[in-house]
């Protein structure tokens, strides 16, 4: 019975634990839709060059993507070293191929 | 049959996805899978970068895209990645009923957003004679964007099939890492679209 | 004991249990049986190519015909033997090593499979249906865009379908190694081959999707009218050449270190001395893999690039001989103090350093970019990439076989025969690439149909024939010695050589559940480790019980016919209508093949612990 309890305790402590995970989730949600409509907005009212627009929206998407693998993926939680590892990887060779062929094809 | 008792314990673990060595390769796995498909994808999106200019005459990218409908499907994929999310929250409290209407509100959206795509390629087609053969561009453009639409498509089908087969029998260690290895798979089609909507609506638009 | 048992069985069962099979030693097998094949196909390939040139202006072949001889000989030894053979020998060891019973996913490992044979398949059907690929291995656009007839079609559609599987099988050894190590087997007590397969395979998710892309871009330009790659809507050539070298670039180093891990256990296991470095060893590894993914473009030197572009790529090559280095210098530390036995695949160790160096001093010549403008696309390239291929993997290959046949077959390979094939191939090999350096500095392009008289180039191209008959002689002793050794050959011990690491502390060949109790490492060589403390064996690490077992499955099989239909169903769609039925056909068998995979339950099965206790030994 003992056993039972400890168990019992150990459940309602996870579930905590998965309720404020779930939280943090909704939160990362809705800075993503704030990032898409600033994204968005940014684009569709033209109110800036494209020499400024162009980074600006690499980085609100670079943000969002890390709030998906992160939070929405889990990969910042423990036993995930190595699908990080190989994560980071292809993203390594996700930029070099997009800098090889956006950088130095010539025409 | 000690070994059906195994799979269907009394409580479950609190990561059922990880609680066999199968679950725990498959987990493993499909993490890998996804870093290759992070090249295949940028391999596609170098591709488009490369070609983007290459209209031939045909209509350029900011005569083409619309914003307003891109917006909607890109509301539609972000919200089915947030009903993932509580579908494999309500996994992990062991509650199948809810975790099967969170995938079915998934499969919806997942729909809707596909509907749309559809749309949005015959429109292309139709209105400006935009097609995977007309310059080098409509290739380029097709492939990525079509490319990213056949994984929906081949991601709901999943869904559906695991949905249908688990109905009755509930939760157990066995089917649990297929659940949660299809929320990766989700999570990952909406990776790529937020580069999607960035590199090929958005900064299509910006020029 | 299975042994015996297979001999009893009827001949339709032996091939109903290959075709089903998960096992990864039974699929060591197909594998090996398979890349054999081709590598015989790709050898008679190449020793057309060499009678064709075995003298000025000859007519041994048509043109055409020599165009399909060269791409499919390139193509077919890459692809169709160089990679399975490997896959044959890391499925054959590397669960072994670490103590596994199975790998991580036993139905992908025999998927991998049977899409490598039956892309190998699709592609050397092209020979008899209108003719082969002709636009060399690399493919380059727009020349395999505009290739008449089908051949460049079967070389997209072969090598899509093989592809997938070579993927799989990455992941599957990555998640083998990862998640199946025995007790106690860290990572940096793994041996050399495991590690040097767990690069690879991360090599292998990189690189293949590149590759696989860039076959879908051609796919599309070839049969639906695409603009990929036709400059007149805006395509772009280049795209081609940046996607295939992003992939096959680190294809050489997938193929090269496989070997590398190979010679690393064999110098250990015949110096009798643990491996000199091992932890640079290790790190070396991982840096060429990493260097190699970041040097793609130096096959590309002459495309104009610019000069800024050329030179970081030229240094980044460059710098990868600085790991490769170590490596060399660690072997030769390896043997230097050690007691050394020589015999076959010793043989191939020693014969591979020399070589190889050879290989890399010309690599490092042909990074110089000022240099490659004079080598691009001579003989000088062809012998330069002869020595690191063939001085490399395929004598790392047959060291690999030499040394593991014991443990893959229960017997030991003859000696003698080994030697006589070790001595004609290894001649045989520098007499006709040697000599390929000097053709090309003497201005013989590569991939001419002939050459004219009196040039300089008469010699030489005859001596390069010559060479290849001797190469030829070596593989087929290897052959017989094989075909001997089924029949005739010594039965091998559990533990032939004196080895080090875990595959020799079981029964030649393993029982099917290899481990009957998981064994506890403690360290680095933990036979050897054990042997030094005068034990011998190694210690349980759980008491012995009931084994989980996988299913035997036929869908991989069906899965790479369907796939195979539908690629005939894609090359002929462009010209027929009723090529639509193999398509939807074919592709209706994979995805109905794959949906009941994921429906139906397959839990496996238990070897219950009464029957471990009466297979003791």
């Amino acid at each position: 019975m003992t056993e039972n309890t400890n168990s019992n305790e150990t459940n309602s402590f996870q579930k905590q634990k998965r309720k404020e995970e779930m939280q943090k989730q909704l939160i990362s949600f809705a800075l993503m839709i704030v990032f898409t409509i600033i994204a968005f907005v940014v684009v569709a009212t033209g109110m800036m060059d494209g020499m400024f627009v162009i980074p600006i929206l690499l980085i609100l998407a670079i943000i969002q993507v890390a709030f998906q693998l992160y939070y929405f993926m889990h990969m910042k939680d423990k036993d995930h070293e190595m699908p990080a590892l190989m994560m980071y990887g292809g993203m390594w060779a996700a930029i070099l191929t997009v800098a090889g062929l956006g950088v130095i094809s010539w025409w | 049959m000690s070994h059906d008792h195994s799979l269907n314990p009394e409580t479950m673990p609190n990561e059922p996805e990880k609680a066999t060595l199968e679950g725990k390769n498959k987990f493993l796995g499909f993490w890998f899978f996804l870093g290759g498909e992070t090249v295949l994808f940028a391999c596609l999106f170098g591709t488009y970068i490369t070609l983007r200019n290459s209209t031939a005459g045909g209509p350029t990218s900011n005569e083409l895209f619309g914003l307003e409908l891109v917006f909607i499907m890109t509301i539609l994929l972000l919200s089915s990645s947030l009903t993932s999310v509580y579908a494999m929250y309500h996994m992990k409290n062991n509650d199948f009923k809810k975790m099967q209407l969170w995938l079915g509100i998934t499969a919806i959206l997942g729909f809707g957003f596909l509907a749309c795509e559809i749309y949005e390629f015959t429109h292309y087609i139709h209105e400006y004679e935009f097609t995977f053969r007309s310059s080098a561009f409509g290739s380029a453009f097709y492939a990525l964007v079509g490319f990213h639409g056949g994984h929906v498509t081949f991601g709901l089908s999943w869904l559906i099939a695991i949905m249908i087969r688990n109905a009755k029998r509930g939760l157990n260690l066995y089917n649990a890492p297929k659940f949660y290895t299809f929320s990766l798979y989700w999570h990952f089609i909406d990776v790529v679209w937020v580069f999607i909507f960035t590199v090929v609506y958005l900064m299509g638009k910006v020029g | 004991m299975s042994i015996a048992s297979a001999q009893k069985r009827s001949f339709g069962a032996v091939l109903w249990d290959y075709l089903t099979t998960v096992d990864h030693k039974k699929i060591a097998h197909l594998y090996l049986f398979g890349g054999g094949f081709f590598f015989l196909l790709g050898g008679l390939e190449a020793m057309a190519i060499r009678i064709q040139l075995i003298q000025p202006e000859n007519d041994f072949v048509s043109a055409g015909f020599y165009n399909e001889l060269l791409t499919m000989h390139g193509t077919t030894m890459i692809f169709l033997a160089a990679m399975p053979l490997i896959f044959a020998l890391m499925n054959a060891v590397v669960p072994l090593q670490i103590g596994a019973r199975d790998v991580a996913f036993p139905f992908l490992n025999s998927l991998g499979f049977w899409l490598f044979l039956f892309g190998g398949l699709i592609l050397n059907c092209s020979w008899f249906l209108g003719g082969a690929p002709d636009a060399g291995w690399t493919s380059y656009t727009p020349l395999s865009v505009t290739s008449p007839g089908h051949g460049v079609d079967f070389y997209v559609l072969g090598l899509q379908i093989s592809g997938a599987g070579t993927l799989m099988a990455g992941i599957n050894f990555l998640v083998t190694i990862i998640n199946m190590r025995a007790p106690g087997m860290t990572y940096m007590r793994m041996p050399l081959f495991t590690w040097t397969t767990f690069v690879t395979s991360t090599l292998i998710l990189f690189a293949f999707p590149a590759l696989t892309v860039g076959l879908f871009l051609l796919m599309f330009d070839r049969m639906f009218g695409s603009a990929f790659f036709d400059v007149t809507l805006g395509g772009n050539s280049i795209i081609w050449q940046h996607l295939f070298w992003i992939f096959g670039h680190p294809e050489v180093y997938i193929l090269i270190l496989p070997a590398f891990g190979v010679f690393s256990d064999v110098i250990a296991t015949f110096s009798k001395k643990r491996l000199f470095g091992y932890t640079a060893m290790v790190f070396a590894t991982i840096l060429i893999a990493f260097l190699g993914f970041m040097v793609w473009a130096h096959h590309m030197f002459t495309v104009g690039l610019g000069p800024v572009a050329n030179s970081i790529f030229a240094i980044a090559t460059m710098a990868i001989a600085v790991p490769t280095g170590i490596k060399i210098f660690n072997w030769l530390a390896t043997m230097w103090g050690g007691r050394i036995t020589i015999n076959s695949p010793m043989l191939w160790a020693l014969g591979f350093i020399p070589s190889f160096t050879i290989g890399g001093m010309t690599g490092v010549m042909v990074a110089s970019v000022v240099a490659d403008y004079q080598y691009h696309d001579t003989y000088f390239v062809v012998a330069h990439f002869h020595y690191v291929i063939v001085g490399g993997v395929v004598f790392g290959i047959l060291a690999g076989l030499h040394y593991w046949w014991p443990k893959m077959f229960g017997r030991i390979l003859h000696e003698g025969m080994g030697k006589l094939t070790f001595w004609t191939f290894f001649i045989g090999f520098h007499l006709t690439f040697f000599i390929q350096h000097f053709l090309g500095l003497m201005g013989m392009p590569r991939r001419y149909w002939v050459f004219l008289e009196d040039q300089g180039l008469d010699t030489g191209n005859l001596i390069s024939t010559i060479g290849a008959f001797f190469m030829a002689f070596g593989v087929i002793v290897f052959v017989v010695n094989a075909i001997y050794t089924a029949a005739k050959g010594e039965k091998a011990p559990d533990d032939p050589w004196d080895g080090r690491t875990l595959e020799w502390t079981i029964a030649s060949p393993p029982a099917h559940y290899n481990f009957k109790q998981t064994p506890l490492v403690r360290g680095l060589d933990p036979l050897w480790i054990e042997k030094m403390e005068g034990k011998g064996n190694m210690t349980p690490a759980e008491p012995l019980g009931e084994i989980h077992m996988p299913n035997s499955s036929f869908l991989p099989f069906m899965m790479s016919l369907g796939l195979f239909i539908a690629g005939f169903g894609f090359i002929y769609q462009v010209n027929y209508n009723w090529a639509y039925i193999l398509l939807f056909g074919g592709m209706a068998i994979t995805l109905g093949c794959m949906l009941i995979r994921s429906l139906k339950d397959d839990h496996g099965y238990h070897i219950p612990k009464d029957e471990l206790e009466r297979e003791a030994d």
